[in-house]
């Protein structure tokens, strides 16, 4: 090994580093250093931290317009495991507390929260149903409505494994969660993710080693929904219980 | 959304038991895509029996074959009726055959259901017409006589080659058509079977158990339908033809009856996560419809009645009787299948947690009295054809065919 060889294997690797370093820390933003799109978003959510506040909820229907009361294109979950092992699951609503509350408190050993919303399947099936190619997946693999094209068939309503999707009585035509793709083309990030006072939600690149997402990804032990179906959910879980479904 | 809407939910809440997602709280597929499945599969099955005329020679059926197909083509006829009445934006219908997407299984409807009118049903019906189209303008006047001249296409050729040629063109069309048939009702099935997210709709064997009792549903309509229309013509019914027609409903009875069963048992011993919630769903939802209508009263029983006209030589009367009571309870109990199908599949959450309910509207474009419409308007449909292609053979024709049976 000459010196040069010796200098090349010793440099390299340290440049990528610093490199490394320098574009690592970057904001939680859509789009990369170079301001081209981002090649595939997705959402973590750390169930530890989710408080069950609600103010993901709030900041979604304001944010989008979701009719109300009874559609959500994102809502929480409140699973409550009882001393005899069995498990309550309850809708929170907007304030926190759950929309129907029958539960005796004194009987839970345990609780925690689920954020739900569109997973954003990397192979959707509310895609591959739709009659029309009304609903398609963005660039960045956002699944996304057309209310031009749609026909309001519901076929994509019955396809998504989640229960995401809702026909909007306005419109009549599917509707569901955008990642608020209005806000990302900003550089904004969705409206649930912008208000969560825990950080429970993280947003951004998966192809991107920088993003918190990334970091989330690689620092837990992350699930996703219904996994068994091969719908390669983009919503990923950290600490979630064999529970949730 | 509106304060009757908030109302109707409301409702719906109170009677959720369990855990739903909360988007599944409402029915998105409502008693017209029940309507959709009942309707194609009257198609299928009637075209099917029709089909055992031409290509596997049944001669005793033939009374029934004409009325068979235009049975077939007034219900197809009316089949997308329902959908188009559900969708969202009906007046956006026409891109399903214009940008259909073709991973979409149900954007194929368009070519299927184009395929089967027009190369299967109305070619077939026009060979099968063509002849008496001819002769019967030549013995009219006026409108009627323009009705028959326009709907044989102005043809006129009645020699012995030309009518060889159309009983070869029937034959032919049959020979594609039976497969079509399938295409049709399967493709329907598929429809369901191919939901990964619904535990309850996707079964491979969906398709088949969709054509099965498509065939059970359609040769018991033609029965029913032969039986009120003979004796309003002051005709005797052919007991042979009755016979022969309700030893095809058994058969296709025991095969859809075995293929439901599998999918039954199959279910049951897999056990997989969804089980329990379909325990549920069938013990505290569909106990009327599934167990009592479906199977007890519209498989069971007419099963027990065709297996005793079969065991004990019944007078004629008394197997005319049996036979209209079967084939009415047969229709009912695959009525209550495809409700089964699609409003119980919808029934429970994808959280497999809970159960919804289903409150059907009296009134209103998805309600009670516009199924029932819906449900009669083929009845008008096949009334005006008939009116207009009589399907009845000639005394003659008749009696040469029962020589033949005979001999």
């Amino acid at each position: 090994m000459n010196r040069r060889h010796f200098l090349r294997q010793l440099l390299t690797p340290l440049v990528g580093a610093i490199s490394g370093w320098i574009f690592g820390i970057r904001p939680a933003q859509g789009s990369t250093p170079e301001g081209e799109p981002p090649r595939s978003y997705g959402m973590g959510i750390d169930i530890e931290k989710c408080i069950g506040c609600g103010s993901c909820m709030t900041a979604c229907i304001a944010e989008n317009n979701v009719p109300q009361p009874f559609y959500y294109r994102t809502w929480v979950e409140r699973y409550a495991v009882k001393h005899d092992g069995e498990v309550v699951v309850q809708l929170i609503s907007k304030d926190g507390q759950p929309v129907r509350d029958e539960l005796n408190e004194r009987s839970v050993l345990r609780s925690f929260y689920v954020p739900k919303l569109c997973n954003h399947c990397e192979h959707p099936p509310c895609v591959q149903v739709c009659p029309v190619g009304a609903t398609f997946q963005s660039p960045e693999g956002v699944v996304l409505v057309d209310d031009q094209r749609c026909i309001g068939c519901r076929y994509c309503i019955q396809a998504c494994p989640y229960g995401a999707r809702y026909l909007h009585p306005a419109t009549m035509t599917a509707d569901k969660c955008t990642f608020c793709y209005h806000r990302l083309a900003k550089d904004l990030l969705p409206a649930c993710v912008e208000v969560c006072p825990t950080q429970a939600r993280v947003f951004g690149d998966l192809e991107s080693t920088a993003s918190p997402l990334t970091r989330l990804i690689r620092m837990n032990k992350i699930h996703v929904l219904k996994d068994h179906l091969n719908t390669e959910p983009k919503v990923f879980y950290a600490n979630l219980d064999g529970e949730v479904r | 959304m509106t304060p009757e809407m908030i109302e109707r939910f409301e409702g719906l809440a109170k009677q959720v038991s369990g855990f739903i997602y909360p988007n599944d709280l409402d029915i998105h597929w409502s008693i017209m895509i029940v309507l959709y499945p009942y309707l194609t599969g009257l198609v299928a099955g009637a075209f099917i029996l029709a089909s055992l005329v031409k290509v596997f020679n049944v001669k005793e059926v033939q009374p029934t074959y004409r009325l068979a197909l235009l049975t077939a083509l007034a219900f197809l006829l009316i089949a997308p009726l329902p959908l188009q009445m559900h969708l969202g934006h009906p007046e956006r219908s026409y891109e399903i055959f214009l940008t259909p997407n073709p991973t979409s299984a149900m954007a194929m409807f368009g070519f299927v259901y184009l395929w089967y009118l027009m190369v299967v049903l109305l070619l077939e019906i026009w060979f099968a017409y063509r002849k008496d189209l001819i002769l019967m303008a030549q013995n009219e006047r006026g409108l009627m006589r323009w009705i028959h001249r326009a709907l044989a296409l102005f043809s006129t050729d009645v020699s012995d080659r030309a009518v060889a040629f159309d009983k070869k063109a029937v034959k032919a069309i049959t020979i594609i058509g039976i497969p079509s048939a399938f295409l049709l009702h399967g493709y329907v099935g598929f429809i369901f079977g191919s939901i990964k997210a619904n535990p309850w709709w996707s079964s491979v064997l969906m398709p088949i158990v969709f054509l099965f009792s498509a065939i059970v549903s359609g040769i018991s309509l033609v029965i029913l339908l032969y039986m009120v229309i003979t004796p309003l013509r002051g005709e005797k019914i052919d007991m042979a033809c009755l016979d022969r027609m309700s030893a095809f409903l058994f058969y296709a009875v025991i095969v859809d009856f075995s293929l439901e069963f599998l999918d039954f048992i199959h279910r049951l011993y897999e056990s997989e996560e969804s089980i329990k919630i379909l325990s549920d769903l069938v013990l505290n939802k569909l106990i009327l419809s599934l167990v009592v209508l479906q199977v007890l009263l519209g498989m069971v029983l007419p099963f027990v009645v065709m297996v005793l006209i079969r065991v004990f030589n019944l007078h004629e009367d008394l197997r005319r009787l049996l036979y209209f009571l079967s084939a009415i309870l047969i229709q009912l109990g695959i009525f209550s299948t495809r409700w089964n199908v699609v409003i119980g599949g919808q029934m429970f959450s994808k959280s497999f947690r809970g159960l919804t309910t289903y409150k059907m509207e009296l009134l209103g474009i998805e309600g009670l009295f516009t199924a029932m419409a819906v449900l009669v308007l083929p009845l008008i449909v096949l009334t005006v054809l008939v009116k207009i292609l009589p399907p009845w053979e000639s005394e003659t024709a008749a009696a040469a065919r029962s020589a033949q049976v005979r001999g």
